[in-house]
């Protein structure tokens, strides 16, 4: 096995998909969307329990593919407690992460866990796995009507 | 060359030298091309085809009277003539070139469909068409209220005769059907289908995409009153395809587009049409690509379908057998009469993720719904894995498959 198919299927990653966190329809929510990749198939629901600026919970269901469901799953376990604010900027340092150019290297403090993911830019066909429940989320925190998808 | 039995006579090392493709190496791994439903590969005489005549040979048809336009016009017509012998049509009025399989049913849908078939008419396709032949009628509903219905198929893929026939009652009037499934790689008695259809007063239209590499078709024994193909399937040229239709039908069917070469005359008043085929042909074709379709036929022609089925059915035995090896391996399509078509899933693994780990092998497979999300709704599988064997493919590559498998399984413990 080549060590890149290692570094992106790494066990934290596996743990995700196999458990993933946060895996269940949320009742108390108030805020969802949904993201959907209709080329891949991949398709998740995004729930949010908003208090007033806070995420007090966040959930996730739905099928994909382990990149695209281990992403979901951690991004649970990072959202949950942070503003809307905390939540944006770590989006747009998880997307820096993901997009990223090959071998540039990326502030891997400011992602903590979710530098596990960072090995996804080097399989430029899977960022948009890794990406899709990211970007459902932001549709929930700040809902603009546009269909969420990735491809 | 394998020393087994079955395929003796069959060369596939001598043929592989035919696909400079089959030389290039993807991650520094060989290249081992298993995507052969999606597109087949080129044999140089093809490449050189295209090349020779946009090098020495171009020109418009049907219009110069210089010595370069009737040399294509003849080439192009040649082909026409080669497509007829390949499909056994009685005519070659009756081959008519399109961009692809999808456009020969868009076009019959278009031209015979909205012509012929009015509300409450019923159309009958089966449970495993690719989206190309069921699209076209669902758009075909929505402007004229024809119904659409669908026969289904069994746990093995194979389409329920029984529920066939029980469906085709008085009120189908087109029957559409595909000749080899390209996500379950079933093959349909198309004979008896079209028979039956017949006898219950319906038209007939097989979409013969993933067939026409792979085993001879006879459009006259299948009997059917149109059959469609791309040329990209078959060794040729993308955007270029076939569709055959029975002259009594396409003469009666109003044309296509309107442009140059489907006229015989035009005044701001009133436009006569052209004959067949070239009533369905307006404006420039992709006169390179039909060239170059000819030149793949001849070479496929020159291989021998038989042979060319023969090895490949033997392929696929031997690619069942070894794959089934693979621990929690499931086949999505078991059909007793099959085309070389291995799709699967693995326990939990998704087929994008085995899609990934076998790309970085070198192993090129499709990995998704195939443009047939109800035969995966059918089997409840959101994807598959599918790897797709031409006869230059070899066993040592569906080994290489099959150590790329086990690896996925190891990942996905």
């Amino acid at each position: 096995m080549s060590g890149d198919i290692r570094e992106l299927y790494q066990q934290m990653i596996m743990d995700h998909n196999k458990n993933p966190r946060n895996f269940h329809a949320l009742k108390e929510s108030n805020r969802n969307a949904e993201g959907y990749n209709p080329l891949c198939g991949d398709h998740f629901k995004v729930f949010l329990q908003m208090d007033g600026d806070v995420i007090k919970d966040i959930a996730f269901e739905g099928a994909g593919c382990a990149i695209s469901k281990a992403s979901a799953s951690m991004m649970t376990t990072a959202l949950k407690g942070k503003t809307r604010q905390e939540a944006r900027a770590l989006f747009e340092e998880v997307h820096k992460m993901l997009s990223r150019r090959i071998g540039e290297v990326f502030d891997a403090s400011k992602v903590g866990k979710l530098a596990t993911l960072a090995g996804v830019c080097e399989f430029p066909a899977r960022v948009k796995c890794a990406s899709l429940a990211w970007h459902t989320m932001c549709e929930a925190l700040e809902p603009t009507g546009k269909q969420v998808t990735t491809e | 060359m394998e020393p087994s039995t079955g395929a003796k006579a069959f060369d596939v090392e001598a043929i592989r030298k035919h696909f400079p493709i089959l030389k290039e190496r993807v991650y520094g791994k060989p290249l081992t091309y298993l995507d052969n439903a999606a597109t087949t590969q080129k044999p140089q005489i093809v490449i050189d085809t295209l090349s020779q005549f946009y090098s020495r040979e171009n020109a418009n048809i049907h219009r110069g009277i210089f010595c370069l336009s009737e040399q294509a016009t003849k080439r192009y017509k040649s082909s026409r003539h080669r497509v007829q012998e390949f499909l056994n049509a009685g005519s070659d009025k009756e081959i008519i070139f399109v961009r692809g399989t999808t456009e020969a049913i868009n076009l019959v849908v278009h031209c015979y469909g909205r012509a012929f078939l009015k509300a409450g008419d019923e159309v009958l396709i089966t449970g495993m068409e690719h989206h190309s032949n069921i699209v076209p009628w669902q758009m075909l509903a929505e402007q004229t209220g024809i119904r659409l219905k669908v026969a289904p198929i069994n746990d093995r893929g194979e389409l329920e005769t029984g529920e066939f026939k029980k469906l085709l009652t008085g009120n189908v009037k087109f029957v559409s059907i595909v000749h080899v499934s390209n996500a379950l790689g079933t093959i349909n008695p198309v004979k008896e289908l079209v028979r039956l259809a017949h006898e219950a007063g319906a038209v007939t239209l097989v979409d013969g995409a993933q067939a026409v590499a792979h085993t001879a078709v006879d459009v006259r024994d299948i009997g059917c009153d149109f059959y469609a193909f791309s040329g990209h399937k078959l060794l040729g040229p993308t955007g270029i395809g076939v569709l055959y239709g029975k002259k009594e039908l396409l003469e009666k069917m109003p044309p296509y587009q309107g442009g140059g070469d489907m006229i015989r005359t035009v005044t701001f008043e009133k436009t006569t049409y052209n004959d067949l085929p070239y009533k369905f042909e307006a404006g420039t074709p992709h006169i390179a690509g039909v060239i170059g379709l000819g030149a793949a036929i001849d070479y496929i022609r020159s291989i021998g379908l038989d042979k060319v089925e023969a090895y490949e059915q033997e392929l696929l035995k031997y690619g069942t057998e070894q794959i089934l090896q693979v621990p929690g391996l499931r086949l999505i399509g078991t059909a007793l009469k099959k085309s070389a078509i291995l799709s699967f899933v693995i326990g939990e693994a998704h087929a994008h993720d085995i899609g990934t780990i076998l790309d970085r092998q070198g192993i090129a497979i499709r990995a998704g719904h195939h443009c047939a999300m109800p035969v995966m709704q059918r089997f409840n599988v959101p994807a598959t894995t599918r790897a797709s064997l031409a006869f230059y493919n070899t066993k040592e590559e569906n080994d290489r498959l099959v150590a790329a498998l086990h690896e996925v399984t190891e990942v996905f413990r």
